[in-house]
């Protein structure tokens, strides 16, 4: 009698402990979204923050946009499951960013303004040049997103189980769009650096309870992962974690994901934005440099909770509790109870939160300022303010697209999986030509929207006939398209641009080199 | 009209700056803050700053860092996948314990991916001294 009260009682402290954690970091973000729409006058302060964010600041806002529900969640449980070939993505996630401090950052933000296609439309032709990349970055920006909806809906479906997945979908849909409409970047920067604190301390601490069980001995703990039982089709299996080739049987298909991550990062849009939220060029350095440092503790964590889960719990107890996604949350609650279990998950969900947010300011930054103001309105606005009414009415939008698409696509994706997908697009599509902006005098308008165009489809049209979606007798046999998708894009840039001559872009091309290099005339940060 | 009517701006310039007297062409410079975007935006003789030889030599200084750093790290990162892939016997190797090859190289990656940042951070601080004496010759009085 007594004992099944208490059965009956447990889910529900269970989930206040979890609602309360959740709730304080929901009204703690409320907070600086107040504060920050009361900031927020004219387009600079609205989609760059009025490039006042300091370096370190930025590279935790980088870290927090970053280290989405897929690293996460998603490595986590594909860690826990299967062993060595998910931490292939930590390591790919953390490398990428030598592509961003290299090549893409300072260039992009001593000659850009807002949004990824500034930096293509300083010298080509504005309006085809600013409609394909805000195109693409709605792709990339939706595929990403749809990846964390799908996490927070199975999140708190586990967590809170009165809340449907559809439910759970929308709050996060809705609290986006606040974040976003009323707040503007400021408050999306707030809401990333405070989530990657979060995340940070959370999974340190579920770093350290793993240790402690095996009594901070390196060698035991590895020395567990070698022989890890379990069930598949009925018969049981015990396998060596530490061996690669569990998840990934073709040797083609880890070398196209790592090309997809390594080359995606620096094509991301909701990345690339940051850029303008600091300074200077300088700033935007030191702000690679500070994600970089954040970032890669995070990924070598990954090895702590998602071998530790393997180990601990095993690949079919984490299978029948929640699946492939809620490894690391089961974890806690395995080391530290209901109460961990619930700061587990809050921190997850703020963290699929915060990442939504960012991907929704850039696809509506991109919406409004490339799209709505320079395609259709030639660079001008009719109205003060336009600019940013667009961009907040395209936030609604997206927020809805993508409540939708989640709902259909239902919890079981793996989410790690998507946002490979999303990589691949943005490596395949944007990536070269932001390259060959930079780099490449001779380049010009018909090579650029040659570039993104089959950069786009073909990534796209590779993952339709793909494995994943195809299931038997696939067209294309890689899980991810990057290895062709990324020599097509640059490829149909290359010979787009061999097509025509623009002698107008070649002619800027002096200028862009000298802006991207000294910082001269770069956007300033607005004054207080 | 009297030229202490309230009404009546008063152009004269506060300080040594040119008239302003709209000059026809492009004849004498603008003061700075009299300038409208449009007229901003060739504030510089981009042709003879990116002809300038320091400034080649930032350039050459910059692509002597960034295309080896970028080759080797392009390199150091895709013989991890091909090495698991094409030659899982040789990853298999145990290094330390029970750390395989594979595990210790994927680790290694992460140690490498800090220190050409580190490296970089220190080649760019030349860089930004360089590139601010190139602006110092340039800038305009």
């Amino acid at each position: 009698m007594f004992s099944s009260f208490l059965a009956q009682a447990a889910p529900v402290t269970q989930s206040n402990a979890a609602l309360i954690m959740f709730l304080a970091f929901v009204a703690g973000t409320l907070v600086i979204t107040y504060f920050s729409a009361r900031q927020n006058t004219g387009s600079s302060a609205y989609f760059a923050a009025g490039r006042r964010i300091t370096g370190w600041q930025n590279g935790l806002a980088v870290a927090g946009d970053y280290m989405s529900a897929a690293s996460f969640l998603g490595i986590a449980g594909m860690i826990a499951l299967d062993g060595y070939d998910g931490f292939m993505y930590s390591v790919g996630f953390l490398v990428a960013y030598l592509t961003v401090l290299f090549i893409v950052a300072e260039p992009l933000r001593n000659s850009g303004k807002y949004t990824m296609a500034d930096v293509l439309a300083y010298r080509l032709k504005p309006r085809p040049v600013r409609a394909m990349a805000s195109l693409s970055t709605l792709t990339v920006s939706i595929f990403y997103m749809i990846a964390q909806m799908v996490g927070a809906g199975a999140l708190v479906q586990l967590l809170i189980p009165v809340i449907t997945y559809e439910q759970a979908v929308i709050g996060v849909g809705v609290l986006m769009v606040v974040y976003v409409v009323f707040g503007g970047m400021l408050a999306t920067t707030w809401v990333q650096i405070i989530k990657a604190v979060l995340l940070m301390s959370g999974s340190i601490f579920l770093s350290v309870l793993v240790m402690a069980k095996f009594n901070f001995s390196f060698g035991a703990f590895f020395e567990s992962l070698t022989a890890i039982t379990s069930t598949k089709d009925g018969v049981e299996v015990t396998r060596n974690f530490l061996t690669p080739g569990l998840i990934f049987k073709n040797p083609l298909d880890q070398i196209s994901l790592g090309m997809a991550l390594v080359f995606g990062t620096a094509g991301l849009p909701h990345i690339l934005i940051r850029f303008y939220t600091v300074p200077d060029a300088k700033t935007a350095r030191s702000s690679v440099v500070w994600a970089m440092l954040i970032i890669g503790l995070f990924y070598i964590m990954t090895t702590f909770f998602g071998f530790g889960a393997a180990s601990l719990m095993g690949p079919d107890y984490i299978r029948a509790h929640g699946g492939t996604n809620m490894a690391a949350p089961e974890l806690a609650r395995f080391l530290g109870g209901e109460v961990f279990f619930a700061f587990i998950s809050a921190v997850a969900f703020a963290t699929i939160l915060a990442v939504v947010a960012g991907l929704t300011i850039s696809a509506s930054t991109s919406f409004a300022h490339d799209f709505y103001s320079n395609v259709l309105h030639h660079g001008k606005e009719h109205r003060p303010g336009q600019e940013v009414r667009v961009a907040r009415i395209t936030a609604f939008v997206v927020g809805a697209a993508s409540i939708v698409i989640a709902i259909i696509l239902g919890p079981k994706i793996n989410v790690a999986f998507l946002v490979g997908l999303a990589f691949a697009v943005a490596a395949s599509a944007n990536l070269p030509v932001i390259i060959f902006s930079i780099f490449w005098k001779r380049f010009n308008t018909v090579g650029a929207v040659s570039g993104l165009s089959v950069g786009l489809i073909s990534s796209i049209v590779l993952i339709i006939v793909g494995p994943e979606i195809m299931k038997t007798d696939p067209i294309f046999p890689l899980k991810n398209p990057a290895l062709v998708s990324i020599p097509l894009g640059f490829l149909a840039a290359f010979i787009g641009t061999l097509c025509s001559r623009e002698p107008n872009a070649e002619a800027m091309f002096t200028e862009m080199e000298v802006r991207s290099n000294t910082g001269l005339g770069a956007e300033k940060a607005t004054a207080h | 009209m009297p030229p202490s009517d309230p009404n009546t701006p008063d152009y004269t310039p506060e300080s040594a700056s040119p008239t302003d007297i709209a000059p026809l062409g492009r004849g004498p410079e603008k003061p700075a803050h009299e300038m409208t975007a449009e007229e901003d935006r060739d504030a510089a003789d981009w042709n003879a700053i990116a002809a300038d030889s320091d400034f080649k030599k930032l350039l050459a200084s910059k692509a002597r860092f960034i295309i080896p750093a970028t080759v080797f790290f392009i390199i150091y990162y895709f013989t991890l996948p091909v090495l698991v892939g094409w030659f899982p016997d040789l990853m298999a190797t145990e290094v330390w314990g029970r750390v395989n090859l594979a595990y210790a190289f994927a680790l290694s990656q992460f140690f490498m991916a800090w220190i050409l940042a580190f490296l970089y951070v220190g080649a760019a601080a030349g860089w930004d001294k360089q590139a601010a004496a190139v602006l110092a010759k340039f800038s305009r009085k």
